[in-house]
């Protein structure tokens, strides 16, 4: 930027920040970078939000009322793929960027260009994806899963489709490659691997899954996508190919995606519980290789999801067994963070709100995920709303309460403005109660046997779809509150302390709030 | 603090980790179908003719039902449907069956059989000496033909397999018949 630094090289001086919009343009910093994640994803958020509640509001009564069924498949759809790509993984990415470097004792992320790539190419994927909805034959509807051969029949918008799933693929692993060489190369001198917060260790991992797995689903859209336009016939049987191996294919990317979505939130949560329960994380060498053998497990599990696809039954055992085995380091973990919480003079601040409502809902996920691991169980399950209901408690009180909760814990030291506490605890109290009136009754119409991805419905599940509905608008505008908390810190408020909470340890707490543009110039001291 | 250079070293490492994987996600195409030609999973049966068994020539009061199934590809105007709707065979015995496939488009069409065996388990003992599910038929307008099938059932079929069912899907494969004359 100045020529003063191009002179100097290895010396930064002390530059801020550019102004206007050509900051946010062309910024390497990681600390800008993250804001832009984090935003993006709150936007996203309200986008996807939207199109849950044109979902509810449909599924309000029995019948076709507002919306005509295309319309709403590609509503499931697309509220998926923006949720999982556009707002849970962006955001922890945003989080990976604030805080990685600072919590390591780095200045900056290893490579900042590429940085700058990997967050610009989101909002040019998302605008791509959410064009299709207005493109002839609207937007994809087979699903987010994109199943052969169902996703290949939909109209021609399901190249932009593609070409968006491309780019959120690329972007990840651009992210995920700086992440490891940020952690491996930056790391302040003394802060050893074992020495690292959780949050790292686990965004370590996580960014080994991804570049391990987003390839291979771009290797089975890109199938889809030489199918559908080039003639080759990997998945229909016509052409000698065979649809159940996209399903595999899928899946083998998909089961560790879905760990992608919760590994960086158990980081957030071994953050979290110590500071406010004023102890340090019990158990801190066993929660990285229970982090490490979830991930390990998640390659040798995928097949759980297609449990009704005809496998033998040999195939059927190894992966309801493999499934229930990754139940012990997660079962490890919960027990650690318990632990970490038993006798501690806790405090409940709006962040450890969240993450003990984490705490119990993630694991109401985790057994309903259970009982679906067990295959004849499954066959009865699989594709009803018990489905529905496994899936969103594990990840709305699950990766977006971490998310949540790490936006409380972090926001002072970003803006340096305390949030408003009140607020943020009616925005926990209201948004807990909503969503359980929202996905718990999932479960008992899935019990009873209705599918999911259906605009319509038999009578006798009426009652509950209204009470799942009245949880959705309630819990949908209670975001607002979220919002309101946020944009409210940013423009002002009591200033923080640089320690913030009273039991925080870790060295993002050392340095000024806000945390000044540029951070650890010169390596912290290790103790 | 290391520099550019040593990251620059990681990003490459990991950047044929990326393309590896990628090459691995086309690389499971082949490794399903060769686990499924061995194993017979997902109901696939080979789609080479076998050769006639050779009979312990000892009797046998084992009987298998094998029943036949016909399903036309939504997209795809022809009827089809099996002359016979099930069997009783003796493993280790040859048997003929068939098939009727009509033509309802007003163009010449050809369509092309694809065979499935359930329970997949029985699927890599149950053997095709000849099957119209080998190469693709040509159609007139309205054309229909009889199509026929020889098959056996190997005697090491598991004992606990008693029924076994034979579905064909047909499928338009979308070309124009090649006129026969010129050309
Ligand atoms: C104790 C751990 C878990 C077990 C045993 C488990 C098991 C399962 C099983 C068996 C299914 C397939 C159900 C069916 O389609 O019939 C499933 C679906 C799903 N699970 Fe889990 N799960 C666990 C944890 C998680 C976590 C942590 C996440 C994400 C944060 C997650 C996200 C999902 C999603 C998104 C689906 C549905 C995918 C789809 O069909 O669209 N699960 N789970
Ligand atoms: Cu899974």
């Amino acid at each position: 930027m100045s020529t003063a630094t191009t002179e100097h090289h290895d010396h930064h001086d002390d530059h801020g920040p550019a102004y206007g919009w050509k900051r946010w343009l062309f910024t390497t910093n990681h600390k800008d970078i993250g804001t832009l994640y984090l935003l993006f994803s709150l936007v996203m958020f309200f986008i996807g939000g939207g199109m849950a509640l044109i979902i509810r509001a449909e599924l309000w009564q029995p019948g076709l009322q507002i919306v005509d069924p295309l319309f709403f498949n590609s509503m499931t759809t697309m509220h998926a793929l923006v949720m999982i790509f556009g707002v849970v993984m962006p955001a922890f990415v945003g989080l990976a960027n604030w805080m990685i470097p600072m919590m390591i004792g780095g200045p900056d992320m290893a490579l900042p260009r590429l940085n700058n790539w990997s967050f610009w190419i989101m909002p040019f994927a998302f605008l791509l994806l959410l064009s299709t909805l207005f493109m002839e034959g609207g937007g994809p509807a087979g699903g987010w899963t994109l199943y052969a051969p169902l996703s290949l029949q939909g109209g021609d918008s399901f190249a932009f489709v593609i070409f968006s799933i491309h780019f959120m693929g690329i972007s990840s692993v651009m992210g995920s490659i700086n992440i490891v060489a940020t952690i491996f190369n930056m790391r302040a001198p003394g802060m050893t691997l074992m020495k690292m917060p959780l949050f790292v260790w686990t965004w370590l991992i996580t960014a080994y899954l991804l570049i391990a797995v987003i390839p291979v689903l771009a290797g089975a859209v890109t199938m889809l996508l030489t199918d559908r336009y080039f003639g080759t016939s990997f998945f229909s049987a016509a052409g000698g190919g065979d649809p159940v191996m996209y399903q595999h294919i899928f899946w083998f990317f998909g089961h560790p995606e879905v760990y992608i979505l919760i590994l960086p939130a158990f980081g957030i949560m071994s953050s979290i519980i110590p500071t406010f329960a004023r102890k340090p994380l019990f158990g801190y060498a066993s929660m990285v290789y229970a982090t490490a053998s979830i991930a390990f497990l998640s390659f040798i599990v995928w097949a759980h999801h297609m449990f009704t696809v005809g496998m033998p039954l040999a195939g059927e055992m190894f992966f309801m067994f493999a499934t229930m085995m990754i139940s012990v380091p997660t079962g490890v973990k919960v027990f650690n963070w318990m632990a970490t919480m038993w006798r501690g003079s806790m405090t409940f601040e709006t962040p450890m709100l969240f993450a003990i409502g984490f705490l119990v809902m993630f694991t109401i996920g985790g057994l309903s995920g259970l009982m679906l691991a067990i295959t004849p169980a499954d066959i009865q399950y699989h594709d009803t709303y018990f489905v529905v209901a496994h899936f969103h408690y594990v990840l709305v009180p699950g990766a977006i309460y971490s998310i949540m909760a790490a936006t409380y814990y972090w926001i002072p030291k970003w803006t340096g403005n305390m949030y408003d506490e009140k607020l943020g605890k009616i925005h926990f109290w209201i948004s807990t109660i909503f969503l359980n009136v929202l996905f718990f009754p999932m479960h008992f119409v899935g019990l009873a046997g209705m599918p999911r991805r259906i605009p319509d419905y038999s009578l006798q599940f009426a009652d509950w779809n209204m009470v799942a509905s009245i949880g959705a608008f309630g819990f949908g505008f209670s975001q607002l509150i979220f919002a309101y908390v946020v944009i409210k810190c940013m423009k002002g408020g009591e200033k923080a302390t640089d320690e913030v909470w009273e039991g925080a340890d870790g060295l993002e707490w050392t340095v000024a709030s806000p945390a000044p543009y540029h951070t650890f110039e010169t390596p912290p001291t290790i103790k | 603090m290391k520099t550019m250079s040593q990251h620059i070293v990681i990003a490459g490492k990991l950047s044929v980790l990326v393309v590896a994987m990628f090459g691995f996600g086309y690389l499971m195409v082949p490794i399903y179908n060769v686990l499924c030609d061995i194993t017979g999973l997902n109901g696939k049966t080979s789609s080479v003719a076998a050769v006639a068994p050779q009979t312990s020539g000892e009797k046998s009061e084992r009987r298998v039902i094998v029943e036949f199934v016909a399903v036309v590809n939504s997209s795809a105007a022809w009827t089809f449907e099996p002359v016979q709707r099930s069997m009783e065979v003796e493993p280790g015995k040859t048997y003929n069956a068939s098939y009727n496939v009509k033509n309802l488009s007003s163009q010449p069409a050809v369509g092309q059989a694809v065979p499935s065996v359930a329970p997949s388990a029985a699927a890599k003992y149950f053997n095709k000496i000849e099957c119209f599910c080998f190469t693709r038929q040509e159609f007139e307008a309205n054309g229909s033909k009889e199509m026929p099938l020889v098959f056996f059932i190997e005697e090491d079929l598991p004992r606990s397999i008693d029924r076994v069912t034979l579905s064909y899907t047909y499928f338009d494969t979308g070309e124009k018949p090649v006129p026969a004359s010129d050309s």
